[in-house]
């Protein structure tokens, strides 16, 4: 799957920001990853995969947090075993957890953070100021961290990872536990500071929109395996057309027929399915098939490919019935988005 | 106007060099320590066995009547034991949350993915308690050497008594030093200050009162080795050339002290780490 999905490599591609070669980690018994090769491109490249799917323990093996049992890992062209503290002095990290100093205001902890990325004191109060005026905490610097609301910590970890001008930030679930327009405000945040600021970043998610809205490339985690890698419009590429179609009659022996006729579908949610057309295939293709099956359409709509489409097939979860409709299914975030 | 039109600039100015983070993280924690007040008082309140000190020291040395308070060697080391008060109760206000409020807000994977070493990270927080427990030991035991000469007018007592500069700062030295990594590891298994504070309260307490059992029961105190603040008492009755408070060679108290310094960095190698697994 991980092969069909890997885009191919294009003549002179822009050196990777990281690299991994063959890496495995495991706790104890449990393997989180397994010989994991892969390369992560310059620019916003989120981080996919189901919970344990082995993202966060990625980004820690890459900060030199957990050691691999094997393999070779690279960032910004350094050698992880060989050059660590470079590493980590022109990298950002953004954790998943709750994580702040104690007893620290806003502004100071920024600061703090600052001077241990090598910052000076002054530097590193100035950038701490224009951090957190960026990140939306310009009004609340002075307030102890350990009064900020949940959305609030999770801007005042972005503001630490960024303080020093890493050239790579590593962001984990950047979004949980926020409401949603702090969710969407931080989505700007991220997708500026990959576009319009020309930062690299590896963004890791379970929330499918959230990749979607920053980053250009994915690489999608399984069990500790890469299923799927390359630029998001190339892998949401299907060469036809994608339609949602809800039909009354047989529906399973319907659903055989059209992949016998090589016309893939995935169950949703929702009571209709969605069709994946081969290049050559239209609606009248659809139509004509359920006319021959003796099966009604009741709702045929045209789609466009979307990143869970992409997802759920690098699962191995595409065909209905698999594992049920959902089998595999990243989280959809909250409503009101 | 959207967050992001407010701003991020790129930086371009100077970066310290590695290796050293642990004195920006020694001077934090001293600054959060001074502003206590409360922990500032007692800071304070540890300088007046040095004035009281001082004042025998000057009596002796302009009233003869006051000639029997002269200063000895035994002066200093008896300081020193006084001193030990102060040195526990700054151990567990300063100490106990060094490691333990880090983990408690999960700071650690924070300062682990800054370009710093455990090490670095160690270093900086036992700069913290190391350099307050040295303000209430050496700092004010050699001032007394200092006010001695400067109340007698000569350097008569510190040349009869040349081990004592190098005694103070050795076993003040020996002592912070295996506070600062015993408390550190003790505050490095928990995320509870408080509880830290107990665990070394007990650990202190609970392993005197066990030589002093087995003193009743053994009818000696061959077995004082257990107690860690026994070790260190007779390791400095030895530094000062004193009469041996115990029934132990001090070399086992030494061994004693360097295997708990040893147990203490195993502990902090363990436990220090960016991420907690467990399997």
């Amino acid at each position: 799957m991980a092969s069909d999905m890997t885009e191919p490599m294009s003549a002179a591609p822009p050196a990777p920001v990281v690299r991994l070669d063959g890496v495995s980690v495991a706790y104890g018994r449990t393997w989180a990853l397994r010989d994991v090769t892969v390369s992560f491109e310059p620019g916003a490249v989120g981080l996919l995969g189901p919970n344990g799917a082995g993202k966060s323990t990625l980004i820690k093996a890459l900060l030199g947090f957990v050691v691999p049992a094997a393999g070779r890992m690279e960032v910004l062209g350094l050698d992880v075993t060989v050059a660590p503290l470079e590493i980590r002095g022109r990298i950002g990290y953004m954790p998943e957890m709750d994580a702040y100093i104690p007893g620290m205001n806003a502004v100071t902890f920024v600061a703090y953070c600052g001077q241990l990325a090598g910052l000076p004191g002054t530097d590193a109060m100035q950038r701490a100021h224009e951090v957190l005026q960026y990140v939306g905490l310009g009004e609340a610097r002075y307030r102890n961290v350990e009064t900020y609301s949940t959305g609030m910590r999770q801007r005042i970890k972005l503001a630490q990872a960024l303080v020093h001008d890493p050239d790579l930030l590593f962001l984990d679930e950047p979004t949980n536990g926020m409401d949603p327009k702090g969710r969407d405000e931080m989505l700007v945040l991220i997708r500026d500071l990959a576009h319009g600021r020309g930062l690299n970043l590896i963004l890791s998610s379970h929330v499918l929109p959230d990749v979607e809205a920053t980053c250009d490339r994915v690489v999608v985690l399984d069990k500790g395996r890469v299923a799927a890698a390359g630029a998001i419009d190339q892998l949401r590429g299907t060469g036809g057309q994608v339609f949602e179609l809800r039909v009354k009659g047989d529906e399973q022996r319907f659903v055989g027929v059209l992949q016998a006729e090589g016309i893939e579908c995935r169950a949703t949610d929702e009571d209709v399915m969605r069709v994946f057309m081969p290049p050559d295939g239209t609606a009248r293709t659809l139509f004509a098939l359920a006319a021959r099956e003796g099966v009604q359409v009741r709702h045929l709509r045209p789609s466009v490919p979307t990143l869970e489409d992409v997802f759920v097939r690098a699962l191995g979860a595409g065909a209905p019935g698999a594992d049920g409709p959902n089998a595999g299914t990243p989280e959809h975030p909250s409503t009101g988005h | 106007m959207a967050i992001h039109d407010q701003g991020y600039r790129r930086y371009g100015g100077h970066r310290e060099p590695h290796g050293t983070a642990w004195t920006v993280i020694a001077m934090a924690g001293l600054r959060a320590v001074f502003r206590r007040r409360a922990l500032l008082a007692v800071l304070l309140f540890a300088w007046a066995p040095f004035f009281v000190r001082a004042v025998q020291i000057y009596a002796a040395a302009n009233f003869p009547q006051a000639k029997f308070l002269a200063p000895t060697a035994d002066t200093f080391r008896q300081f020193l034991q006084q001193q030990g008060i102060f040195v526990f109760v700054v151990s567990v206000f300063v100490g106990a949350g060094l490691i333990a409020n880090d983990r408690r807000a999960n700071a650690l994977q924070l300062y682990l993915s800054k370009p710093l070493t455990r090490a670095d990270y160690v270093a900086g927080k036992a700069a913290i308690l190391a350099s307050l427990l040295l303000f209430v030991t050496w700092v004010p035991a050699l001032l007394l050497l200092v006010v001695q000469m400067a109340f007698a007018g000569n350097l008569t007592f510190l040349r009869d008594h040349l081990y004592l500069f190098p005694a103070v700062t050795v076993f003040a030295f020996l002592e912070v030093t295996m506070i600062t990594f015993a408390m550190l590891a003790l505050s490095s298994l928990s995320r509870n200050s408080r509880f830290v504070g107990i665990m070394y309260t007990a650990f202190l307490f609970f392993s005197q009162a066990i030589v002093a059992v087995l003193a009743v029961v053994t009818g000696g105190t061959s077995l004082s080795w257990i107690s860690f603040s026994a070790d260190l008492t007779q390791i400095g009755d030895a530094i000062f050339h004193l009469p041996l408070h115990y029934d132990m060679p001090w070399p086992v108290a030494l061994l004693m002290v360097l295997g708990l310094m040893a147990a203490s960095c195993g502990v902090l190698a363990w436990r220090v780490r960016g991420v907690e697994v467990v399997t």
